[in-house]
């Protein structure tokens, strides 16, 4: 699998596990909000910086990536509150979101998602309680990612057979042309793909059952 | 509070019988009130049995019968004496089932993780998942692509590794519906000659006449019958008569 | 749920990730993406509780890290962000469409569907949006409404109209949700 945001390096912070870093993470967006305060934002800021920068040793441009995403919006902000209230509360909000995504940044670039999904089923698990099935989110998951590139695929060779006959549809036209025809041979797949999955055990219940009298 | 599962199997009543085969009594199947298939009684017991038929000729909700995939709306089918419409699981752990499109039958990302799929369902533990998995990539030439996105194999390697996927199971009878129409000569042709080298019973639904070659009995459908049941020569040569007269 | 309902919830996720890949217009903290088409195509094909279990999934493959919002953003830091509040309407607005849709499936057209897609589609994303960017940003009203919601509401109005066209073409040829039951609609 193709992690474009995960940055293997073997650090401490890469080996805590996923529940621990996400409750980390909450507990800090709820310090911020609880206390919001421009010391408590600036040393949380200070504190991200140091554990991904200095014990999960990422690159600085995993970080910077997401920071220069904001930099409009940081900066308008800042504008907006310093004509409204003023340059300090500006500065606490800014920082405060900053932190925020930065340490989110962190939690993302040092955890693989196969450990996140483990998470997942696990936080899923009340679900046993009421009949549902938490293994089944992996399967949504795995299947979804599975998903993807069938259905660029897909769309691929529908442009290519509508260029084919001379049409190549722009606009409105074009979506309904070629997205709704997609869709519906999409819908047919994963009809067939679900007929795959039962013949391989998924189900023990047959597809056309009786109803329930 | 609990409500009984009207498809679930009575409790532990899997009495297979392995020397009775597949059996269709009385089958038909309609889709509202479309009659697909009808007036079907058959006992398959042959190790290579061939289907063939024109597109719409009910030859695909055939094969679905075969392993509870699609319940009969008349009649039953039997596997091994286990009955598709109460003891489903237990009839889709002997009879494996390969599709025609292999982009439909694989469902994890990677090739490893999909071969492993129907272990799981199995209840099979990690340890031996994995050895029964590593087995089937190394016998089948995917073992290099162990950990590679499905989705940037060749057709005929998607192909080989959903049967991958069911052969990994050990089931005692496989069918295959159309496995070779999405393929190419040369893959076509591998796949014709894994299926030969199988030592499961086969059910092989086809257009692809020369996949039929050494077969022991091929079942000509259409308009949703059985009109003919011989070895694949006299079979085909019908098949064949049948088609020119359309 | 039937496997088959799980094969469609995955479709529907995979289905706005890719259309996250249309690349988005940025203006100011919230960009017009094409996502927020999937979601009403979700709600309008799926239904109610399948279309609310597509979006919620495609979150869960955003939240765990993989690139897949428009722009390439992903990860944990678009549910702390600004953009933290439409994310979490989508899920609600896919249900709301969906649950309308069930309601007018006998009668379904471009023009109810259209309708049905600006109820859930935009009333609703704003509603959760709007309130979340005041708070995350700390902004006035004033502020929130014109930086976070009227930018959008053109390119909105035609994403409602184009996913109702879509949807009305795959009921006719692949229709999905099954009209509510008599017992069920009753109540």
């Amino acid at each position: 699998m193709t992690l474009p945001l995960y940055v293997p390096v073997a650090s401490p912070v890469h080996r805590l596990s996923a529940g621990v870093k996400l409750l980390c993470l909450a507990a800090l967006a709820v310090l911020l909000f609880a206390r919001p305060t421009l010391t408590v934002a600036g040393a949380a800021l200070v504190g991200t910086l140091a554990v991904g920068l200095g014990v999960a040793r990422l690159p600085v441009a995993v970080l910077a990536r997401q920071a220069w995403a904001l930099r409009w919006f940081l900066l308008a902000l800042l504008v907006v509150h310093a004509l409204t209230t003023d340059v300090a509360s500006g500065a606490h909000t800014v920082l405060r979101l900053l932190t925020l995504v930065l340490a989110a940044a962190v939690v993302t670039a040092t955890t693989r998602v196969t450990e996140m999904v483990a998470v997942v089923e696990r936080l899923c698990a009340p679900l046993r309680l009421v009949g549902g099935r938490p293994q089944r989110v992996g399967l949504l998951i795995a299947m979804a990612l599975r998903f993807i590139p069938v259905l660029v695929e897909r769309a691929d060779r529908i442009r290519a057979a509508q260029a084919a006959r001379g049409g190549a549809p722009r606009g409105v036209r074009a979506l309904r042309t070629t997205v709704a025809p997609l869709l519906v041979q999409l819908l047919q797949m994963a009809h067939d793909v679900s007929e795959a999955l039962d013949a391989r055990g998924a189900d023990d219940v047959p597809a056309h059952r009786p109803r329930r009298t | 509070m609990r409500f009984r599962r009207p498809g679930a199997a009575p409790a532990a009543v899997d009495v297979a019988d392995p020397g009775r085969g597949i059996e269709l009594r009385g089958v038909g199947h309609r889709y509202g009130d479309r009659v697909v298939l009808e007036g079907i009684d058959l006992r398959l017991t042959e190790p290579r049995v061939g289907v063939v038929g024109a597109n719409g000729s009910g030859k695909s909700t055939f094969a679905r019968l075969l392993n509870g995939l699609v319940v009969p709306t008349d009649g039953q089918v039997l596997v091994d004496g286990l009955d598709t419409r109460t003891q489903v699981r237990a009839v889709r752990r002997r009879v494996g089932f390969v599709f025609q499109d292999p982009d439909a039958q694989i469902v994890h990302p990677t090739v490893a993780e999909d071969v492993a799929y129907g272990l799981e369902n199995q209840g099979v533990p990690p340890d031996e998942r994995a050895a029964r998995v590593a087995e089937v990539l190394e016998r089948y030439g995917l073992a290099g692509h162990a950990d590679h996105p499905a989705h940037l194999l060749s057709g005929g390697q998607k192909q080989l590794l959903a049967i991958a996927g069911v052969l990994v199971m050990r089931p005692a009878r496989i069918v295959f519906d159309e496995p070779t129409t999405l393929l190419d000569l040369v893959n076509a042709r591998r796949v014709a000659e894994l299926i030969a080298g199988l030592e499961q019973q086969v059910v092989v639904v086809t257009h692809q006449l020369d996949l039929l070659d050494g077969f022991d009995r091929v079942l000509v459908v259409d308009g949703g019958r059985v009109v003919e049941d011989a070895p694949p020569g006299p079979a085909v040569a019908t098949y064949r008569a049948l088609m020119e007269h359309r | 749920m039937k496997t088959r309902d799980l094969a469609y919830v995955a479709l529907f996720a995979a289905v706005i990730a890719v259309l996250g890949t249309i690349p988005a217009i940025p203006v100011g903290p919230v960009p017009i993406t094409a996502q927020t088409l999937g979601v009403m195509l979700a709600g309008a094909v799926l239904g109610a509780r399948r279309g609310f279990l597509a979006v919620l999934l495609f979150l869960v493959l955003v939240a765990l890290g993989l690139p897949l919002l428009a722009s390439g953003a992903g990860g944990l830091a678009p549910f702390v962000g600004t953009t933290a509040g439409y994310l979490y309407s989508w899920p609600v607005a896919a249900f709301v469409i969906g649950w309308l849709t069930e309601r007018a499936w006998d009668r379904y057209n471009v023009l109810r569907g259209t309708l049905i897609n600006v109820v859930g589609g935009i009333v609703v994303i704003y509603a959760v949006g709007v309130p979340v960017l005041k708070a995350v940003a700390g902004l006035s009203w004033t502020a929130a409404v014109t930086g976070g919601a009227l930018p959008f509401i053109p390119g909105d109005l035609f994403k409602a109209f184009v996913a109702a066209a879509i949807a009305d073409v795959v009921r006719r040829s692949y229709p999905v949700i099954e009209r509510p039951r008599r017992a069920a609609g009753a109540r």
